[in-house]
C-alpha cells in the first residue's frame, strides 16, 4: 500500500529523501571498516607469519630457559601451531577493523574529504601517534623479556597515544603558531612521565629482540597505512554511486 | 525563490550532517571496542588468543 502511494506521488518529501541518504553515511562506514579490516587484517596477518610470529616462537623456548637451535623453532606442535595462526590472523584482522573504523571516524568528525590518499596520510600520522612514539619508551618486546607493571604501561600507552593523536592535529592541521605550539608540548609531555624501564635481565639474546623491534615497527607501519588506504579508496568507491545520483 | 530554496534544504542539511555525526561516534566507539579487546582486554582467553599480535603490533603484553 505504501509503495503504491509512494510511486504515484510525483516528487518524494524531502523527510524521505534524508532518511535515504542518513542510512547509506552509517552503512557505508560499516561496510567500508568490515571490508577494508578483512583485507588489510589478512595481508598484515600473512606477513606477521613470516616475520614477526617466528621471532615470538623462538623467544618462547629461551623464556622458560631452554636455547633455540634456529630463528623460527618452536616448542609447539602442528595443530597447535595451525590453531595459534588462526587465532592472530583472527586477531590481526579485528585491530585493522578498528583501526581503519578509527581513521573513518577522525576523518568524518574533522569533516576531512576521505580518499585512498588522504586517509594514508591520516594512518601515517596514527602510525607516529601510536607505534612509533610510544616505541621510544616502550620498545616492542618479545616474551621473555624484563619489564615493569602491566597496567602502568597500558595506561600510558593509552595517554600517549590520545595526547599524540590531538597534539599531531593541533601542530599539522591548525594555523595559529601558539596552537601549534601546545600541539607539540602535547606530544612532548608524555615522554616526561613514561614508564620507568625494567632493569635489562632479559632471558631473549639481544639480536632476537633487535630484530622483533625493527620487525614489529614495520609490521605496525603497514597495518595502519594499508588500514587508511583500503577505509579511505573502499569509502570514495562506495559512495560513488550517491555522488552520481546527487552531484 | 532562492531564499526559499535555502530555507527548505537546511533541515536536510542538518539531518545529514546529524546522520554523519552518528556514523562517525558509531565508528568510533566500534573501532575503540575492538582494539580495547584485541590490545588490552584482560580475560585470559583474548590474552591469549591475541598474544602474538599483541606483540607484533606492540602494545604492553604480559
Amino acid at each position: 500500500m505504501i509503495a503504491r502511494m509512494t510511486r504515484v506521488t510525483r516528487f518524494r518529501s524531502p523527510a524521505t529523501k534524508t532518511r535515504t541518504k542518513q542510512t547509506s553515511v552509517i552503512t557505508r562506514v560499516l561496510a567500508t571498516g568490515l571490508i577494508a579490516g578483512i583485507v588489510a587484517g589478512l595481508f598484515v596477518a600473512a606477513i606477521q607469519h613470516v616475520t614477526t610470529t617466528p621471532l615470538i616462537l623462538t623467544a618462547e623456548i629461551y623464556e622458560v630457559g631452554g636455547e633455540a637451535t634456529q630463528t623460527g623453532a618452536s616448542m609447539l606442535t602442528q595443530s597447535a601451531l595451525l590453531h595459534r595462526t588462526f587465532n592472530t590472523s583472527l586477531s590481526t584482522i579485528a585491530l585493522s577493523m578498528g583501526y581503519a573504523l578509527i581513521l573513518l571516524a577522525v576523518m568524518l568528525l574533522t569533516e576531512e574529504k576521505i580518499d585512498a590518499y588522504r586517509a594514508t596520510i591520516w594512518g601515517a600520522c596514527a602510525f607516529a601517534a601510536t607505534g612509533l612514539s610510544a616505541g621510544l619508551e616502550l620498545a616492542p618486546q618479545l616474551p621473555g623479556a624484563a619489564e615493569t607493571a602491566l597496567h602502568d604501561r597500558q595506561i600510558w600507552w593509552l595517554a600517549n597515544a590520545a595526547l599524540s593523536a590531538l597534539g599531531l592535529y593541533l601542530l599539522i592541521k591548525t594555523d595559529p603558531v601558539l596552537v601549534k605550539i601546545f600541539g607539540l608540548a602535547l606530544i612532548l609531555a608524555p615522554h616526561f612521565f613514561a614508564p620507568i624501564p625494567a632493569a635489562p635481565e632479559s632471558h631473549v639474546p639481544a639480536e632476537l629482540a633487535a630484530k622483533f623491534a625493527a620487525a614489529s615497527l614495520s609490521v605496525q607501519a603497514l597495518s595502519w597505512l594499508l588500514a587508511g588506504a583500503l577505509a579511505g579508496g573502499i569509502y570514495q568507491l562506495l559512495g560513488r554511486h550517491n555522488d552520481e545520483a546527487h552531484p | 525563490m532562492r531564499i526559499q530554496k535555502t530555507i527548505s534544504g537546511l533541515p536536510q542539511l542538518t539531518s545529514v550532517k546529524s546522520e554523519t555525526l552518528k556514523a562517525a561516534i558509531l565508528a568510533l566507539l566500534l573501532g575503540f571496542s575492538l582494539i580495547y579487546a584485541v590490545g588490552f582486554s584482560e580475560t585470559d582467553r583474548l590474552h591469549d588468543s591475541a598474544h602474538d599480535s599483541r606483540h607484533a603490533l606492540s602494545f604492553p603484553c604480559h
